[in-house]
């Protein structure tokens, strides 16, 4: 019979991404008043040289099944990772502060716009956010500032959080030079210096009543990438005064929904959102550089107005044979013109609308519900008109888009209206995936309207807090991370006022 | 179903159709690795979804899917993709997904279309 190791700490932090990453550093200076914390990592931990920025390998590596996580009805997917630093390995480190209009129509009471601007600065800061130089653009990103401009769109630059970025364009397959300053390169370590401890391939099955985790810790596959785990394989119950849950927007709602918890949360894993993302090209007459440098230095948010943002991108050979509307021969030719491919990501602004929810089966696994509501479908149509009118103005000859057929040519540009319509957004023919993963444990009031309240605190049960994106009550309408953080430090510092007293090892 | 399986994917990358046994062997030991980590449902799924792709070449044409012309057998491809019915689309982007993901997670594949991206980023470029 196995037997189950017992071990206890004050603060035991659930996943190690964006918020839980913070949260570790956050609490750092507990330990050095001698208080317990770990954080419990499902992921590997990587070294440097695991990270060769080849697609398959680094994907099945990285990415919750390989970067295939299909929504219940087969017609999204959605992209995180679970490693040493969660979705910050793969994230492009694009960081933007939450836009006061969105923080005020979420309306959390106790939340205000001025202090999540004070804490993400501050992270910006650690992260090293600025502005690329200009030589270190590539003609990707340029061809999106010219066309832009042309097409009368207002053109903003990306800051992002590199330190010594080579251009490898290979971000979201975890940053070869380690230059994306994610949690793994700067909250994690800096805890871990400090004493904060970190297992990895450390599953929590079940959070108990009493406080206890039932937590699986594997063994490294043979051949796996990543170290063995810090703790030896198998079975413990670990107690903690207090839990925080930073497993991510899915994690998080599908460990609270498998666990016993002596509370009614009728709004647990409700209010999912992602905003639904599409990859666009359009083919030049001459070769460009695109799968060198940086991908992301450039936007066109459009959220406000017309419910769209668009952002130049760049993606691997599978990855944009997958994304691009249907098959054979122009499909193929559309792959073979690469090195002349630009390439936009076009997210929708969804909105958080009964029944998009994150549940889970009989066996405890996740499974998110998801349907793209008619303002979803119409904003990621007008979207894509805005990214064709881009690479027509940069010069493109034709755009590869999900019309019907997908190829539009440069002659065609003044029918755009006509080609391309929210019709053509057919679920499960167009392929529609999401990397900002959000809500599940919304905060608010009370448990009628949400999980937690505005510093994560889940109602009815002030030991379990939430600290990653599950917390936002709607869709953000920008890239999350900074945002994450920053909500993942008022949650630190909550529990740094309540945690005083250590607790017997 | 192996063969049905192969006429998807030289109709859905057409220069499959030019590759040799060895760069096969690759394709389709990217497809039988993506398929081992997913639930045997899933599995269980696409070999039905193959035989109805076989049973609609037949209803329509008179012929298995494999035994169909180029033209035909996109054709019957294309009109899944577009069928009214989702579990029907869904099953096509799945197949016409691990096709994509055999021949272009191919690193010959990536060279051939001419993608060079490096860890070394612009150092090898400029
Ligand atoms: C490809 C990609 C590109 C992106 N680019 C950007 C960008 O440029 N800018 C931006 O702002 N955002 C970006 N994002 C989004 C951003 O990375 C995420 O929103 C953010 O990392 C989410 O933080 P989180 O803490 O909620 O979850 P995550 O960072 O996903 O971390 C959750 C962690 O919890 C672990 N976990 C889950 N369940 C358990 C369990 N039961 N036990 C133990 N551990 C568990 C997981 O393994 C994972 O490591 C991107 C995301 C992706 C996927
Ligand atoms: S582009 Fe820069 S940050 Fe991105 S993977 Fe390459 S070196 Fe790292």
């Amino acid at each position: 019979m196995s037997e189950t190791t017992e071990r206890r700490y004050d603060v035991v932090i659930i996943g190690s991404g964006a918020g839980g990453g913070t949260v570790a550093q956050e609490l750092a200076a507990l330990v050095r008043d001698g208080r317990r914390v770990v954080v419990l990592e499902k992921g590997p931990r990587l070294g440097d040289h695991e990270f060769t920025g080849q697609e398959l390998e680094m994907a099945a590596a990285l990415y919750a099944d390989a970067g295939g996580f299909l929504t219940a009805d087969g017609t999204m997917t959605l992209a995180f990772a679970s490693a040493y630093g969660g979705s910050t390995v793969v994230y492009t480190g694009t960081s933007l502060t939450a836009p006061e209009r969105v923080i005020r129509r979420w309306s959390v009471p106790g939340l205000d716009h001025a202090d999540i601007v004070t804490r993400s600065e501050k992270f910006a800061a650690q992260n090293g956010v600025h502005l690329l130089e200009d030589s270190l653009i590539n003609d990707n990103n340029r061809l999106f500032v010219e066309g832009g401009r042309k097409a009368g769109l207002r053109v903003e630059q990306f800051p992002v959080n590199v330190r010594g970025c080579r251009g490898s364009s290979l971000c979201n397959l975890g940053c070869p030079n380690q230059a994306k300053q994610g949690t793994n390169r700067v909250q994690l370590p800096r805890a871990e210096r400090e004493g904060v401890e970190v297992v990895t391939r450390a599953e929590v099955v079940r959070i108990g009543v009493d406080r206890s985790l039932l937590v699986r810790v594997a063994g490294r596959p043979p051949g796996a990438k990543g170290g063995p785990a810090e703790w030896p394989p198998g079975e413990y119950r670990v107690r903690a005064r207090i839990v925080v849950c930073a497993a991510g927007a899915i994690g998080t709602p599908a460990l609270l929904l498998r666990s016993a918890l002596p509370a009614r949360l009728p709004r647990l894993g409700q209010a999912f959102t992602c905003h639904p993302a599409l990859i666009l090209v359009g083919e030049h007459a001459r070769d460009i550089t695109n799968d060198v440098g940086h991908p992301k230095s450039y936007f066109v948010d459009r959220a406000a107005e017309d419910g769209f943002v668009l952002e130049t991108c760049m993606y691997f050979p599978f990855v944009t044979a997958k994304s691009l509307t249907g098959f054979g021969a122009s499909h193929s030719a559309t792959m073979r013109a690469f090195p002349r491919l630009q390439m936009i990501l076009l997210l929708a602004c969804d909105r958080a609308v009964p029944g998009n929810r994150v549940a889970v089966d009989r066996a405890g696994r996740p499974v998110v519900y998801y349907r793209f509501t008619p303002e979803t479908l119409e904003a990621l149509a007008r979207g894509t008109r805005a990214a064709a009118r881009i690479c027509f103005a940069a010069g493109a000859r034709r755009v590869h888009v999900p019309a019907d057929p997908p190829l539009i040519e440069a002659g065609e540009a003044d029918r755009l209206d006509a080609r391309v319509a929210a019709r053509h957004f057919l679920p499960g023919r167009v392929s529609i995936s999401a990397a900002h993963l959000m809500g599940g444990c919304g905060m608010g009031g009370s448990a009628a309207d949400s999980v937690t309240d505005a510093w994560g605190r889940v109602h009815g049960l002030p030991w379990l807090r939430v600290a990653d994106a599950s917390l936002f009550p709607d869709a953000l309408e920008i890239n999350p991370y900074l945002t994450i953080m920053a909500l993942a430090d008022r949650v630190a510092e909550g529990i740094r006022a309540e945690v005083r007293e250590p607790v017997n090892a | 179903m192996q063969r049905v399986f192969c006429a998807v994917v030289t109709t859905v990358v057409p220069e499959a159709a030019q590759l040799d046994a060895a760069g096969w062997t690759d394709l389709e030991r990217i497809v039988e690795r993506a398929l081992a980590d997913r639930p045997t449902s899933l599995r269980r799924g696409l070999k039905l979804f193959l035989r109805l792709i076989d049973w609609i070449a037949v209803a329509r044409y008179a012929r298995r899917f494999s035994a169909l012309d180029a033209a035909r057998r996109a054709r019957l491809l294309a009109y899944i993709e577009r069928a009214p019915l989702l579990l029907m689309r869904r099953g096509l982007w799945g197949l016409r997904t691990l096709a994509f993901m055999g021949y272009y997670g191919r690193p010959a594949a990536a060279r051939e279309i001419g993608y060079r991206a490096d860890p070394r980023g612009w150092d090898v470029r400029r």
